[in-house]
């Protein structure tokens, strides 16, 4: 598998750039991931959709249905995507150190 | 291996006189290593009867979450070439009307930025490009841009709605299902490309009931063209068809679903009983010259079909018997897709249920008052058969 190299931020990556060991996700690795999906610098509402969906994922194992996400983090899905251009799925999903979801996000 | 780009398998489906995508993928290969790849690895997968496209895979373009599906080989140091294959759907002309020069110029763009090939069309309607990498996602959108086109649906999202050619070509299209098509691709462009529901919802719209879109089985929201009058009948040409030799007793009344129609021989004359009819243009496909719908004519709007996969396959059934789509146009439409059924599915539906299945699980009565519908004895599976029946207990007890 291909290893995603950022700065000082090292990790193993699956071919669509999704973390393949979540647990060496910090909040530094996020930023780095971050540069991959066409967001330069990670503000507050960022972080807000970032630690919901970790949040769900560590409590639940799954990523949350989009709905959910929106209802949550109080975001519509047009604010979603333009926080994370790439959608919540490939995007927030993957800054948030996921495992890739399978249809959900 | 003796010669490792020999294709001993494939070459067998190249044989007969029928079309083969084995010799249409060979014509491309010689142009193309990502269509050559995709040759040799299929190869091994019917020596070894293994699939080697691995499952799944998260790719787009900025700003979308739909509209292409993420592919790799699982044996990438054996086949690089197609170590990437990610498909693009493109959203389709309403009734697939190109003009060949744009058809040429998506080719030429295809054969600079993916494998060459090419599935006109894919069986959600879209124009689908096989097989490109990662890193072509964003130049092949900005060529399809340039030309006009954008990407479809794909995952939980509107999928691409699609229509038959409807008036365009067709003289017995009950309503312009290509306006129609393209009215509601417009309005549900967020839709299309953001998915944000428990899974893919789409739309076909064919022009009667010979259906050929399969709306009827392919599709969570189907509009159907039908009509309400009696089929227009020309008794003049009814005979020529006799005289011809048809036999309208066995060819068109024994195979008429409603058993409306009688034929006196002598006389050579058809009875329709109009009020049985259940529009199926049988009839109609059978004497086109001498039988056609008729003039007051609409949609009959159906709900929840959808091919096997968590449940079985389901066809649509009728949610609104009647509409005249052409002259009432779309707005009541939207409220009810919006802000009734979408808002109730969305709302309670399971990840990956569709709204067929949905409404199976709730019960037809619930889901009809939670959008807000009277029910109506013409919401029906299947025609005279099988009609819901909803008895409310208090208005039983209050009336006896």
């Amino acid at each position: 598998m291909p290893i995603f190299e950022h700065g000082s931020v090292k990790v193993e990556v699956d071919e669509d750039g999704f973390m393949q060991n979540p647990e060496e996700w910090t909040e530094e690795v996020a930023a780095a991931l971050a540069t991959t999906e066409g967001v330069d610098e990670l503000g507050e509402e960022h972080w807000k959709v970032i630690h919901f969906l970790r949040d769900y994922y560590q409590k639940f194992g799954v990523a949350p249905m989009i709905r959910k996400l929106c209802k949550e983090t109080g975001f519509k899905l047009k604010k979603i995507y333009e926080l994370f251009p790439s959608g919540p799925a490939k995007g927030a999903c993957k800054v948030a150190g996921l495992a890739k979801p399978t249809g959900c996000v | 291996m003796a010669d490792e780009k020999a294709t001993p398998l494939l070459d067998e489906l190249e044989k007969g006189p029928y079309p083969s995508f084995v010799r249409e993928i060979k014509l491309a290969a010689k142009n193309n290593k990502m269509a050559a790849g995709v040759l040799h690895q299929l190869e091994k997968s019917y020596r070894d009867k293994i699939g080697y496209w691995k499952h799944g895979g998260i790719v787009g373009v900025m700003g979308y979450g739909g509209g292409v599906i993420g592919r790799y080989s699982a044996l990438p140091d054996d086949f690089p070439e197609v170590a990437h294959f990610h498909t693009l759907r493109v959203n389709q002309p309403a009734g697939w009307f190109y003009t060949a020069d744009v058809l040429r110029k998506i080719c030429d763009m295809w054969d600079k930025h993916g494998s060459g090939l090419t599935n006109m069309h894919g069986s959600t309607g879209d124009m689908v490009l096989l097989g490109t990498r990662t890193e072509e996602l964003e130049s092949v959108f900005g060529e399809l841009t340039k030309m006009g086109f954008d990407l479809g649906g794909s995952g939980s999202d509107v999928r691409t709605p699609s229509c038959c050619v409807g008036p365009a070509r067709c003289e017995w299209a009950c309503f312009d299902t290509l306006k129609t098509c393209y009215e509601i691709t417009q309005h549900y462009q967020d839709e299309l490309h953001r998915p944000a529901f428990p899974y893919k919802y789409k739309f076909k719209f064919a022009g009667c009931a010979n259906d050929c879109v399969a709306a009827i089985a392919r599709s969570d929201m189907s509009f159907i063209g039908t009509w309400k009058d009696d089929i227009q009948q020309d008794d003049e040409e009814i005979k020529n068809y006799a005289k011809a030799g048809l036999d309208i007793q066995s060819d068109v009344v024994e195979n008429c679903p409603g058993k409306c129609m009688t034929w006196d021989p002598d006389n050579m004359k058809l009875t329709i009983d109009n009020s049985y009819c259940l529009k199926c243009m049988h009839c109609i496909n059978v004497l086109p010259k001498a039988l056609r719908p008729g003039k007051q004519r609409g949609v009959t709007i159906l709900l929840g079909a959808k091919a096997p996969i968590v449940e079985g396959a389901l066809l649509s059934s009728v949610l609104i018997p009647f509409y005249d789509i052409d002259n009432e146009g779309l707005d009541d439409l939207f409220e009810l897709v919006e802000d009734g059924i979408w808002d109730v599915w969305t709302e309670n539906g399971k990840n990956r249920e569709r709204v067929g299945e949905f409404i199976q699980r709730v019960g037809m009565g619930n889901f009809l008052e939670s959008i807000g519908l009277e029910p109506d004895p013409h919401m029906i599976s299947h025609p005279r058969d099988n009609p819901y029946i909803f008895f409310d207990q208090e208005d039983e007890e209050e009336e006896a």
